[in-house]
């Protein structure tokens, strides 16, 4: 029997299951397979808040999001085409987001009266007609696993967990895609052992051939490769490209890097990616808390090196205090906030942008901080760069806003030329700056306002810091009222002044009256919708903040030129208040705060709203 | 010196020295100094400049960090570089600094608020990692900055101004705290007496890794005479178990004269000298490797003020925490060589797009 083979321009797949069922793994491999396809792709993972939840229950359900196209796509899509549900919770907890007519894929022997009773299903849903709205393709996946691994030398645990690479190899049959790396990467992952390594392989291509020949599946699926620009590609989640964007750092700045760490999600990653690249002189330390990561990392600035901090908002919180010393005493720092749903613990799974106003605002006294928002995945490793640039030209702290959505997701990225990355190095003084041989800490670049960085063990500028109050020029300790007053606004004037680019505005006809403006993580899902909504015949401009502050100098013109400024983000409206503050402008807030991103059809519709009211 | 070779006692191995003789004043800043008068830091200040040119180091490569608190302010009055950071974080900032600069000789100084209620974690965490700072924690039982709270060694009972009742808290030993953390150098010196002052700073920074350096200071504006009975000619020698490493632990004269032996329940114990054979009496070891008996010899002054140890209690070696990670970091190279970011950035699966 041949097959029919139908052409797509785009497919969403969700792999859903049970913690322990390896989805991220399958989504991880699935991701790898058509990034080497070569088509566009963006990933969103989906982890249960408990590490393990009872086994099939809904809290335990794990679930990896794919969208893959023949063209550029922006986001890992609003509503699957395909759930693969490995067990009736996770067919449960992903069904509310099935468009009708998408296809379930769902392994038949997990949905046991048992399993069917502890989601409080009464009937068995792959038998009655409650899915009718669907096409179901009910696959035994586990027996059909474990009668494939017959004769091989595992035990029958063993066997049934290598169900996903079933599911995976099935999918790859339904999606063309290509197998040698999986087969390679199951090699080198079993290496040690081997039994298990070719149980799996022979799981995944019995899931291949499985697709092949059963009937259950007519017609398998082509989505060709997109034309992106020229280059070569690697798929890169957030979390990565930031470790790389501060090693890359580290290197165009010529310092080493001192990561100050404690471990909190979503931003651990950070810290793991980079304990494995000492031999770029990358120093990680997992400290004994929040506060001592930071200490820590300040303590390495104060010493000349590329200070870091990685954590998520309660992080922050702790961190402030710190944060507020690097301000006064002008050094160096980054801090890298993963935001998280909050307030407190809040979900830390989820993400949110409802730090900004901490990072902006979150400390004691006058205390002004740049901050940097990568937009994507893959520009978090630029952004780490810039946090970097402006941390060491202009001698201050630097928060960089990713998110749990940038962190864990992924999307391919081209790799930059060496060459073409910016030189961020810098140069210590080492000579005296004031009369008669005297060093002058706080004596500023006229042009920056940023202070000299002397580092210890340079000869006859030996000076003391500290966070008392410095008197301008010397850094001696005063409780002048004016040099106060005045030392306040030089550190507040050295922030405003940092030189950022101007914010670009996309208006393909230049005619657009609305302007749909966001920052940080919002770009995919605004930028899709805007796309939509253009497709649509709807006029609309878009502007993506990077530096949150201080804010492009055009900022301001930009949003005056507008009839309407529309600007979604996940929080209750942080950046709207600034704006509004500041420019006066009547800025239309779309506040969500659901923990997750949002969807392009949401946001088009939105836009649209706001085009069509008056 | 490569890391790799063992730096084991030799604290100052890695940091660079001058030829140049040093006096006390090259160790003096042009700031006014500020505590109050008769204050204990006054002493302290003077032991540690007039001590540090005999360490023969660059001043350049001598870094001072204190939190808060009026002990803080010492970097202030020193010409090496310096860093008044924030309530207790000195410990976690001087870390980032001693792991990444092992050319820098870093001490941090401290107070009993500073070290034992803020940032005790911080304390805790620097002792046992072995980070090679020498830390100064001036012990005056009081908080004397925010004028006159009961401090974390204050002893219970303590009258003060947010305690009109008396303090309810058991104090923390520092020894036993820090030799609890298994922390490889403690000590405690009083500030009236220099030469012993010096000799266990001497000690301290010879030692690679944390040393934790216990000063009785006085207060003499809130909790004057704290540690009158350790300087008063009339108890001082009755009182002081000066601890010597090799030497039996015999204290007191005259009829005072005593001795400790272990306890039969697995402390140690203080008896008259006259009492017990020379044989039973226990001989001070600062380098056994269980730190037991140290921990017992800082038990002694507690809960009563009737003797207290001073001295070195424990100096054992291991390795140095930023030591550890330079090994780390050479072993990485070594084995595939020095990282090339653009083979970073292109590890893993790549593919060409036109
Ligand atoms: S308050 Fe006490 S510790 Fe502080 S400076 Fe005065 S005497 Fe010294």
């Amino acid at each position: 029997m041949t097959k029919q083979v139908q052409q797509l321009d785009r497919v969403i797949i969700r792999f859903a299951g049970d913690s322990g069922d390896g989805m991220q793994l399958t989504g991880d491999r699935f991701t790898a397979e058509t990034a080497q396809f070569g088509n566009d792709l963006s990933t969103l993972p989906n982890f249960p808040a408990e590490i393990r939840a009872p086994a099939g229950t809904l809290p335990g359900v794990s679930s990896f999001q794919l969208h893959f196209a023949d063209h550029d796509i922006l986001t890992p899509g609003d509503a699957p085409n395909v759930l693969v549900a490995m067990n009736p919770a996770a067919l449960k907890a992903n069904l509310g987001d099935l468009p009708r007519g998408a296809d379930i894929i769902a392994n038949t022997d997990e949905f046991t009266k048992r399993n069917l009773q502890k989601v409080g299903y009464d009937g068995n849903p792959l038998e009655d007609d409650s899915l009718a709205e669907w096409r179901v393709h009910s696959v035994p996946l586990t027996s059909l696993t474990v009668r494939a691994l017959e004769g091989f030398e595992i035990s029958k645990k063993d066997a049934e967990r290598a169900k996903n690479m079933f599911a995976l190899g099935l999918l790859s049959w339904l999606y063309h895609r290509p197998t040698e790396a999986t087969v390679a990467f199951l090699e080198a992952k079993f290496a040690k052992k081997p039994d298990i390594a070719k149980a799996n392989i022979a799981a995944f291509q019995a899931g291949w051939n499985y697709g092949e020949t059963t009937e259950s599946f007519s017609v398998s699926y082509e989505i060709k490769p997109a034309t992106l620009p020229p280059g070569v590609y690697r798929n890169i989640s957030g979390n990565q490209a930031l470790a790389y964007g501060l090693i890359a750092a580290s290197v165009q700045s010529g310092l080493p890097l001192f990561l100050g760490s404690y471990p909190i999600t979503p931003a651990s990653d950070i810290l793991h990616e980079l304990s494995k690249h000492k031999r770029f002189g990358v120093r990680t330390f997992q400290a004994e808390d929040e506060i001592a990561g930071v200490g820590a990392a300040l303590g390495a600035a104060f010493g000349g090196a590329l200070g870091v901090t990685t954590t998520s908002g309660p992080g922050v919180a702790l961190k402030a205090e710190t944060v507020g010393l690097a301000v006064t005493t002008e050094l160096p720092l980054i801090v890298v906030d993963v935001q998280r749903a909050g307030p407190s613990t809040g979900m830390p799974t989820k993400t949110e942008q409802t730090d900004l106003l901490m990072a902006l605002y979150g400390r004691n006294g006058e205390s002004p901080v740049p901050v940097v928002a990568p937009a994507t995945p893959s520009d978090c490793f630029d952004a780490a760069i810039e946090a970097a640039r402006i941390a060491l030209r202009y001698r201050t702290p630097v928060m960089l806003l990713s998110d749990g959505y940038l962190a864990n997701g992924s999307e391919p990225w081209r790799v930059p030329e060496i060459d073409d990355l910016p030189d961020i190095s810098v140069e210590f003084t080492t000579e005296p700056n004031g009369d008669g041989g005297a060093y002058l800490p706080f004596k500023r670049d006229p042009q920056t306002l940023a202070r000299p960085w002397a580092v210890p063990g340079t000869a006859g500028l030996e000076h003391r810091i500290g966070g008392i109050e410095k008197a301008d020029g010397t850094g001696n300790i005063s409780y002048d009222p004016d040099n106060h007053d005045k030392m306040v606004r030089l550190r507040q004037a050295k922030i405003d002044g940092i030189e950022v680019p101007d914010l670009d505005v996309d208006d393909p006809d230049g005619d657009a009256r609305v302007l749909v403006l966001g920052w940080g993580s919002t770009y995919g899902p605004i930028a899709a919708a805007v796309r939509r909504v253009r497709k649509a015949g709807g006029k609309v401009a878009q502007a993506h903040l990077r530096h949150l502050n201080p804010l492009p100098a055009n900022t301001g013109d930009v949003l005056g030129s507008y009839d309407k400024v529309l600007l979604p983000e996940i929080n209750l409206g942080q950046l709207a208040l600034l704006l509004r503050a500041r420019f006066l402008v009547d800025v239309i807030g779309y506040n969500r705060v659901r923990g997750l991103p949002f969807k392009a059809e949401e946001l088009a519709a939105v836009i649209q709203d706001v085009i069509d009211s008056d | 010196m490569t890391s790799t070779e063992s730096l084991n006692g030799k604290g100052l191995a890695l940091v660079p020295r001058t030829d140049t003789a040093q006096t006390l004043k090259d160790f003096k800043s042009d700031q006014e100094v500020r505590w109050c008068p008769g204050c204990g830091d006054y002493a302290i200040l003077a032991a540690v400049q007039s001590f540090l040119p005999e360490l023969g180091l660059r001043r350049e490569n001598i870094v001072f960090v204190s939190g808060i608190g009026c002990s803080s302010r010492f970097p202030y009055y020193l010409n090496t570089y310096g860093f008044h950071s924030i309530h207790g974080r000195a410990p976690a900032i001087a870390t980032g600094l001693a792991s990444s600069r092992p050319d820098l000789s870093v001490w941090v100084i401290t107070g009993d608020g500073d070290a034992l209620s803020i940032g005790g974690n911080h304390l805790i965490h620097a002792l046992r990692r072995n980070v090679n700072l020498n830390i100064l924690l001036f012990n005056n039982r009081i908080y004397g900055l925010t004028k006159g709270q009961y401090s974390p060694t204050s002893e219970v009972g303590k009258i003060t101004k947010s305690t009109p009742m008396g303090s309810l808290d058991k104090p923390f030993n520092p020894i036993s705290l820090a030799l609890g953390a298994e922390a490889g150098f403690v000590a405690r010196t009083i500030d009236s007496d220099r030469k012993h002052l010096q000799s266990v700073l001497r000690e301290a920074a010879a030692h690679r890794g944390t040393s934790l350096v216990e000063i009785y200071q006085n207060c003499n504006i809130f909790n004057d005479n704290a540690f009158e009975a350790l300087k008063d000619p009339a108890t001082r020698d009755d009182i002081t178990v000066k601890l010597e490493h090799g030497r039996p632990i015999v204290f007191g004269t005259g009829d005072n004269e005593k001795a400790v032996r272990l306890s039969p329940y697995g402390g140690v114990e203080v008896v008259r000298r006259s009492e017990v054979a020379d044989s039973e009496i226990l001989v001070h070891d600062a380098h056994n490797p269980d730190p037991s008996l140290a921990f017992a010899l800082s038990r002694l002054d507690d809960p009563a003020f009737e003797h207290v140890p001073i001295g070195i209690f424990r100096s054992i070696d291991r390795p140095a925490y930023d030591q550890l990670m330079r090994e780390q970091m050479e072993a990485a190279t070594a084995d595939k060589g020095k990282g090339d970011l653009r083979d970073l950035l292109l590890a893993g699966d790549t593919w060409r797009i036109g």
